[in-house]
């Protein structure tokens, strides 16, 4: 359990070996960055078989950092960060295995990676504003690079587009902490001392600061309006860049809602409940509706993405037990499962055809040519559509019944998402790999493109048992999230619903 | 082997060919991608007689039982049973799979992945009739689209894709809003088992919990689960993704989709809808008949208008289910006021259920042939004359016309002489126009039988070749049942005499 924070220690430590190990080799800095990822992840998974949920939040690290504001160096875990560090472990090493084939400054490329994963094993591991903060800043910075650099279509725009939205999203996050800490007296910076100084201002000051820091955090969790940013940076974006954004750092931006946001304002967050909401709902429907009309793969599945998490923001904006849990849970699975659908198109695909134009695609038969690739897509596709078996199921059917114990109109609006992410995701299927079928015979293969690797093989049956694992067994997670959310600290949000 | 779960292991092995299939399909060798495949598909007639020699047909509740808790953060048990209904339709399973997969076997490209995925339907249909819990029960029925969807997409006609897509998309359509039913379900009632909520429903606990939401939801709960169930049958005018699903999809899947997966959406109605929404559906039942009466009339009507033989059959396949409805909808209209009837209506529903996989999956086998035959013709004026090319052919498929017919001594004839004593019983103008239906049945199928089979020989009935080997045997086993069940429909009503008979006492 101690040993948590040393993933945060040993990613920056990689990052430096990597940088080291790429300037004599290139299979020198791979083997370092998996290893890397795979010690971390180790880690969260031996503090995980030893985990005792029912004990809520339990301190890791707890030490006075700056005094003289009370922030304090104050490192904590519970079962939804728990979650969402074993996420964190599984993408970061499905994503090595998935970069393997980068020849291009490998050490900088692995450095910045690695340097990445350690700004979000702090954020989620976190117990003070403060510090949460300055990990959600280390995390922002190496996406610009990893997209600029090593990313494709329209990199520099995207990569741009993306940290902007990202440094304002802090920016309003920021203001409103130290609003809240300014204007309410706060005697420091951990959670429990900014919800009690936001508790002494006035509620239409509440009001303000809970929108400046709900805001910016729902902008990095891709919410309607804000969520330009993630389709564009998720397309730009190298595979690994694009399955780290879409699987983990969209989840530090719903995270920072449900972990800050939220918690600090229980009255604002009663009044604004319904706006937060719609939007989320406008999101799913919306996005749903654009990715089905997308002529490239990737941004049908970059708008895949901000459609579900739309259904986290839901959750969350139901505000009870069995939604939020469901919401945590579709954090999980979607971060899986988007992982997944971005290996299989930009690695598997764009990388052998050179092409994401689904009308380009159609033409080629890729179940023939690439058929592991297709078997995977097929299976990440059935996954993304919510059917039970993985993930997505149990994590859209508790967040279906948690809004409709609060509001039974969301959860109808909710039951259209799920119905048209099925519409774009078969159309996805069977647009691109199974364009032409009419003339196939299995026995007589042509294999013009390049044969799947081992890494990317090993990184999709990873990522693949992880949805069906979860799927059947959904327990082991929602054993983690119960017992974090009947804490008091979430207490005073979790209020809706009849039951 | 009294004590091994039968049930799990009626589901499940047809599961476990399909993964050794598409393992193994490399090492296969040509023969084995065929014969294995069928082997695993014959365990569910294997199992299921070893289950019927158990079963007590006087016992009413659930057999075989097998519950275990599964997913405690929900309530969530693996919760198998079987009954009087889902052994007939498990029986039905066990003898249409094989077939279809023997009447699509020659020259069919990519054998082993087409058995594979026929297996995973298989077991995922299985999975829907014996399932007791809401959770692994939607795992089964959303999953048997997918191997659907690839069957239809991959091996079937010129048009499947479009056809497979629209197939899924309105199942899928119908689906998501039985979830959101069921989630409201669960958010009132804390469970999943179909058979503790139909106790609570009994009570009327359900309602009230329901009613607690206030408003207008606890009817929308009712229409989303009704609506997935509707699209499913089809329930008139949900109907549209049938005809061309079943038109596209290659004769082997024609037959099970027929056969087999339309009976979930009936079953559906019949374990689900009815037992846990007795009161709205009696409300509800009034104008919902009319629209079972519109798929009696209308889908016969439609099957007359076409000129595709595929299509026609797949229209008469709504026009048959619709009766199904009509007895229920009938029966849960009318209340408990004509005991004899509404026991008859049951037991005609029950019957159809199993006469209509009969004959509709011969019917689209025989249209496959006729396809096979002429290179992809099946119009009902490119054929002249058949019989003279190929008597033995125009018998088997004269039997099959007859039986869908209902013709008396044919099993048709029973299932559907007791929906109309039962519905006549309970709302004679509705039996009435129904009738209509009836005569457009016998109207379309004598123009079938007489254009392709009588008259000179033309088009592509000349010098039609005769039934082979396989293709006697997999026609011969549905024609001796069609007779065996026209003459002794006791064999089946045996089953589930008792059931129904209990089914019309509770009534609310």
């Amino acid at each position: 359990m101690n040993a948590l924070p040393c993933t945060i220690y040993v990613s920056f430590a990689g990052a430096l070996l990597a940088l080291a190990a790429g300037s004599r080799s290139a299979q020198a800095a791979r083997v370092v960055a998996l290893l890397t990822a795979l010690t971390s992840w180790g880690i969260v998974l031996a503090a995980a078989t030893g985990f005792v949920p029912a004990a809520g939040l339990q301190d890791l690290v707890n030490v006075a950092w700056i005094p003289e504001m009370g922030i304090r160096y104050h490192l904590a875990v519970d079962g939804i960060s728990l979650t969402l560090l074993v996420l964190t472990g599984l993408a970061a090493t499905a994503g090595v295995l998935f970069s393997w084939n980068i020849t291009e400054r490998t050490g900088e490329f692995f450095a910045l990676y690695l340097a990445l994963i350690g700004g979000v094993y702090g954020v989620f591991l976190s117990a003070d504003a403060f510090v949460l903060f300055v990990f959600y800043e280390i995390a922002i910075v190496p996406k610009y690079f990893l997209i600029a650099n090593w990313g494709s279509t329209n990199r520099e725009y995207g990569a741009m587009k993306l940290v902007l939205y990202s440094f304002a999203g802090s920016a309003l996050v920021l203001a409103g902490l130290l609003w809240a800490y300014a204007a309410g007296q706060g005697t420091g910076f951990g959670l429990p001392e900014l919800v009690a100084a936001t508790g002494r201002l006035s509620l239409p000051q509440q009001m303000g600061v809970f929108a400046l820091v709900f805001t910016g955090f729902a902008t990095l969790a891709g919410m309607f309006p804000l969520h330009t940013w993630a389709p564009t940076g998720h397309v730009a974006a190298p595979t690994a860049a694009s399955m780290l954004l879409a699987g983990v750092v969209m989840k530090l931006g719903a995270y920072g809602c449900l972990r800050v946001a939220l918690p600090l304002s229980p009255a604002a967050f009663a009044l604004f409940q319904p706006y937060i909401a719609w939007l989320a709902i406008i999101g799913i429907l919306y996005a749903g509706f654009v990715a089905l009309v997308q002529d490239d793969f990737k941004f049908v599945i970059g708008y895949s993405s901000v459609s579900h998490m739309g259904f986290v923001l839901l959750g969350l904006a139901a505000a009870n037990v069995t939604a939020v849990s469901g919401a945590v849970f579709q954090m999980f699975s979607h971060g899986v499962i988007a992982g997944l659908l971005f290996a299989v198109v930009g690695r598997m695909v764009y990388e052998r055809t050179h092409t994401r134009q689904l009308a380009d695609l159609r033409a080629m038969s890729l179940h023939r040519l690439i058929p592991f690739a297709a078997v995977v897509f097929v299976l990440a596709g059935l996954a993304s559509m919510g059917l039970p078996g993985f993930s997505g199921f149990p994590a859209e059917l508790t967040i279906l019944i948690g809004t409709w114990q609060t509001r039974p109109l969301w959860a109808l609006a909710a039951a259209g998402g799920v119905l048209i992410a099925a519409a774009f995701t078969l159309r996805a299927i069977q647009v691109s790999f199974f364009g032409r079928t009419g003339t196939d015979r299995c026995d007589t293969p042509i294999e013009p493109l390049p044969p799947i690797t081992w890494p990317e093989k090993a990184g999709a049956l990873l990522l693949l048992g992880a949805t069906i694992y979860l799927g059947l067994s959904p327990d082991t997670l929602f054993d983690w999230i119960r017992p974090a959310l009947q804490s008091p600290y979430f207490h005073a949000i979790l209020t809706g619903g009849l039951s | 082997m009294s004590d091994w779960p039968l049930l799990s292991l009626l589901i499940f092995t047809p599961w476990v060919g399909a993964m050794l299939v598409f393992v193994l399909r490399r090492q296969l060798s040509t023969g084995l991608r065929l014969a294995l495949p069928l082997a695993f598909s014959l365990s569910t007639l294997a199992l299921g007689a070893a289950v019927l020699s158990r079963f007590d047909p006087s016992v009413t509740s659930m057999q075989f039982t097998e519950n275990y808790p599964w997913i405690n953060a929900l309530n969530v048990h693996y919760h198998l049973g079987l009954d009087g209904l889902s052994l007939i339709l498990v029986l039905l399973t066990g003898i249409i799979s094989p077939l279809a997969l023997i009447g699509t076997s020659r020259n069919l490209r990519c054998p082993a992945i087409h058995g594979s995925l026929f297996l995973f339907l298989q077991g995922s249909a299985l999975g829907v009739f014996l399932t007791l819990d809401f959770f692994p029960w939607f795992v089964f029925w959303e999953l048997s689209l997918v191997p659907a969807f690839f069957l239809i997409k991959l091996w079937g006609g010129p048009g499947a894709t479009r056809a497979a897509y629209q197939f899924v998309i309105y199942t899928i359509g119908g689906s998501a809003f039985l979830l959101l039913g069921f989630a409201a379900l669960y958010a009132a009632s804390g469970t999943f088992d179909f058979i503790e909520l139909a106790s609570l429903a009994r009570s009327g606990v359900l309602a009230t919990k329901l009613a607690a939401v206030g408003g207008f939801w606890p009817q929308a709960v009712f229409l989303g689960v009704l609506l997935g169930f509707a699209v499913k049958v089809p329930l008139f005018p949900f109907h549209a993704w049938l005809p061309p699903a079943y038109a596209e999809a290659p004769t082997g899947t024609s037959m099970f989709l027929t056969g087999v997966m339309s009976k979930m959406g009936v079953y559906g109605f019949l374990r689900i809808l009815w037992p846990l929404f007795p009161v709205p559906l009696h409300a509800a039942a009034g104008p919902l008949i009319w629209l079972a009466l519109g798929g009696v009339v209308l889908g016969a009507y439609a099957a007359m208008r076409q000129s595709d033989l595929k299509r026609m059959v797949a229209y008469s396949s709504v026009n048959h289910l619709s009766y199904c409805l009509l007895a229920l909808f009938a029966v849960a209209s009318a209340g408990p006021s004509n005991p004899a009837a509404t026991t008859a209506a049951l037991s005609g529903t029950l019957l159809q259920l199993f006469n209509h996989g009969l004959s509709a999956a011969a019917l689209f086998f025989c249209v496959g042939i006729m396809e096979n035959r002429s290179g992809g013709k099946r119009g009902l004026a490119d054929f002249g004359g058949v019989r003279t090319a190929a008597p033995i052919f125009a018998g088997f498929c004269g039997v099959a016309l007859f039986s869908s017919l209902g013709l008396p001594g044919l099993n048709g004839f029973v299932g559907e002489f007791l929906i109309f004593r039962g519905v006549f019983g309970l709302t004679p103008a509705i039996a009435a126009i129904a009738t209509l239906g009836l005569l457009v049945t016998a109207l379309f199928l004598l123009t079938f039988w007489q254009r392709v089979f009588h008259g000179p020989a033309a088009g592509a009935g000349l010098k039609f070749r005769d039934l082979d080997t396989r293709e006697v045997i997999t026609l011969l086993p549905l024609l001796l049942l069609m007779f065996a069940l026209g003459l002794v429909p006791q064999l089946l009503t045996g089953l589930f005499n008792p059931l129904v008979t209990a089914w019309a006492t509770t009534l609310p």
